[in-house]
């Protein structure tokens, strides 16, 4: 339904100081973002990152350097009208107690001056966008709503107006856990449709590997300590401070940036009840790599593993003396979720299977281990091995 | 003590034109001082600094005893007028409104300015569309208190010659000894009604306008 794309968002050695402090909220930082992609400024408290967004809708003014979007300078536009074109959404949401949900969504396009009959019909097609029923929500006050659907009023509300740049100060730090997963879901696949220019802050550095197409790593004194995608910063921090951020347990966090259909597959003996144990026994034999034969019924959906032991001897398979239990991942799964089913089960294969749960292939614990070895490309397109020095950004 | 029924009956007219002045200072009053008030909130939302001096001079004027304020405004704005009146009526409002509207607006969440400001709006857009309907609730308490203690407090003119139902009260009333319980009733029981039908204009005046504060989620 849209086809706005975001716009590029440009800091050109942006420092804030604040009068009476010694040392700069926010030093030097040069980063461009892309068009349509989320940006997350992650760091440790005091690290200038809410600063650094606020500058960009002049909240708060730098005091030097400048911030661009599509080439033009912030500072040259009157406030105001900036952040009418400038989606905002912070943690505590900030909707309007005394506007309906409809009248919050509407804000913005009424501060443009759009006729009533447009900004009805926007309201209504942002409501339905972020998942609530026009007809049920419209007319309710924000107290009426839970913390999820205000949120989500939230985002619609700095949508309204189909600004290419939203800023995002911890949109998801008030609620809980299992409902903040489900609410980034959400606004990764409404990101997908709207592409949007994102600066997105989180003090939680799990948010921004999951968020982030680009993470901006800033330390004490606002310092760009790295810029990369999260999969380059994991593979290749560049400095201690980052290695220490992003934490100890990094290997397994690029796991959860991939998926199993990003691995080169193994190709699965596939047997069905009946078959003759001497041939199997051959063909596993010429098998590289695996060292289970696995059983499926008439719609190659997976039953459980022959081992060697069960084919000793002559005459049909038994479908009884099959091992079952068979760990099963989609191609969509995270390596991680798939690492961690793998290593729950006997025998350490996984089954790859399709939407209608037919064997695909398998994928072992070496495969993935592989992968987090194999090189990563930076957000400049090089290739990094694995532990060699990233230029600082 | 006797009450005269025949009293009242004779005198209706006079009665229901003393309500009237009544209702007329009080409201005056209120305006004006709700006005002013109105005015001094905007200067300290511009210059939080002025808070505290303007609490203290409306503070030491709501201080000042109101017979005391009479003796020494008549020599200079006359026996009798409407100004006399005004000049100390509206001085016993300022302290409580402004207080209220100040208190108001300070009241309103942070998240909610924050919002406001990152979305574009202007300063008086602010103040007219977000801070005053917030403050609303607040705002209406300190008129519903200084309604009702204006009320009272317009009896008192009488003694400067103006006075409402304050002339059945002190100059019919209580300096005629026991001929004047009748009148002295009357005044006081249409002052009792005056305050309570005001008070509740008010509380219904704020329910209308503020639907927002009375729901809650239901689910």
């Amino acid at each position: 339904m849209q086809d706005a794309s975001g716009a590029v968002v440009a800091f050109e050695h942006v420092t804030k100081r604040y009068p009476g402090a010694d040392a700069p909220a926010v030093d030097d930082l040069t980063f461009t973002v892309p068009a349509g992609e989320i940006c997350v400024l992650v760091g440790p408290s005091g690290c200038g990152k809410t600063t650094t967004m606020k500058m960009v809708n002049r909240l708060i003014e730098p005091t030097s350097g400048r911030i661009t979007i599509d080439g033009r300078s912030v500072t040259d536009i009157p406030a105001v009208e900036l952040r009418r074109g400038i989606g905002y959404v912070i943690q505590q949401i900030g909707l309007f107690p005394h506007l309906t949900i409809g009248e919050n969504v509407g804000v913005v396009p009424k501060l443009l001056r759009w006729p009533e009959a447009r900004i009805r019909g926007r309201v209504e097609e942002l409501l339905q966008l972020v998942g609530l029923e026009p007809v049920t929500y419209r007319d309710r006050y924000p107290a009426e709503l839970s913390g999820g659907e205000r949120q989500r009023v939230g985002v619609a509300r700095a949508l309204a107006a189909d600004p290419p740049v939203m800023l995002m100060d911890e949109p998801f730090g008030a609620v809980d856990p299992i409902r903040r997963d489900r609410l980034q879901n959400e606004f990764l696949r409404l990101q997908e449709r709207v592409r949007k220019t994102i600066i997105f802050v989180t003090h939680d550095v799990d948010e921004a590997i999951k968020m982030g197409d680009r993470i901006a790593i800033l330390q004490r004194g606002g310092i760009l300590a790295q810029y990369d995608t999260p999969a380059a910063i994991l593979a290749n921090p560049a400095s201690e401070f980052v290695e220490r951020f992003v934490g100890a347990d990094r290997g397994l966090k690029r796991l959860s940036l991939e998926r199993v259909r990003d691995l080169e597959l193994l190709e699965p003996v596939v047997v069905r009840a009946g078959e003759e144990r001497a041939a199997v026994r051959r063909r596993l034999g010429e098998a590289a790599n695996v060292d289970y034969a696995l059983l499926v019924d008439d719609h190659r959906r997976p039953l459980g593993w022959i081992d060697h032991g069960d084919l000793e001897g002559s005459g049909p398979i038994d479908p009884d003396t099959a091992t079952p239990g068979a760990p099963t991942v989609q191609p969509e799964t995270t390596l991680r979720d798939a690492l961690s089913a793998l290593l729950g089960s006997s025998v350490q294969l996984g089954v790859v299977v399709d939407e209608r749960d037919r064997v695909i292939g398998l994928v072992s614990v070496d495969a993935i281990g592989a992968r987090l070895r194999a090189p990563v490309r930076g957000a400049d397109g090089t290739l990094h091995e694995i532990g060699e020095a990233a230029a600082p950004a | 003590m006797r009450i005269d029924p025949a009293w009242i009956v004779n005198n209706l007219d006079r009665i229901g034109a003393l309500t009237v002045e009544h209702v007329y200072l009080t409201v005056l009053a209120v305006v004006i001082g709700f006005a002013i008030s109105f005015a001094l909130t905007v200067l300290v939302r511009a210059r939080p600094g002025l808070y505290e001096p303007i609490l203290g001079v409306t503070g030491t004027m709501y201080a000042i005893p109101s017979l005391a304020l009479f003796a020494l405004l008549t020599p200079i704005t006359g026996v009798g007028t409407v100004l006399t009146a005004e000049i100390a009526l509206v001085s016993y409002t300022l302290l409580i409104l402004t207080r209220n509207m100040v208190e108001g607006l300070r009241g309103v969440p942070a998240d909610v300015l924050e919002a406001a400001a990152g979305m574009g709006y202007t300063s008086l857009q602010r103040l007219v569309r977000v801070e005053l309907p917030l403050a609303l609730p607040v705002v209406i308490a300190g008129l519903r208190i200084a309604t009702v203690s204006t009320v009272a407090l317009v009896t008192v003119t009488a003694l400067t010659g103006l006075g409402g139902l304050g002339y059945l009260i002190i100059n019919l009333g209580v300096q005629r000894g026991s001929f004047g319980a009748t009148p002295a009733l009357t005044g006081l029981v249409l002052c009792v009604v005056l305050a309570v039908a005001a008070d509740l204009l008010l509380l219904g005046l704020q329910r209308a306008l503020t639907p927002w504060a009375r729901r809650r989620a239901s689910t």
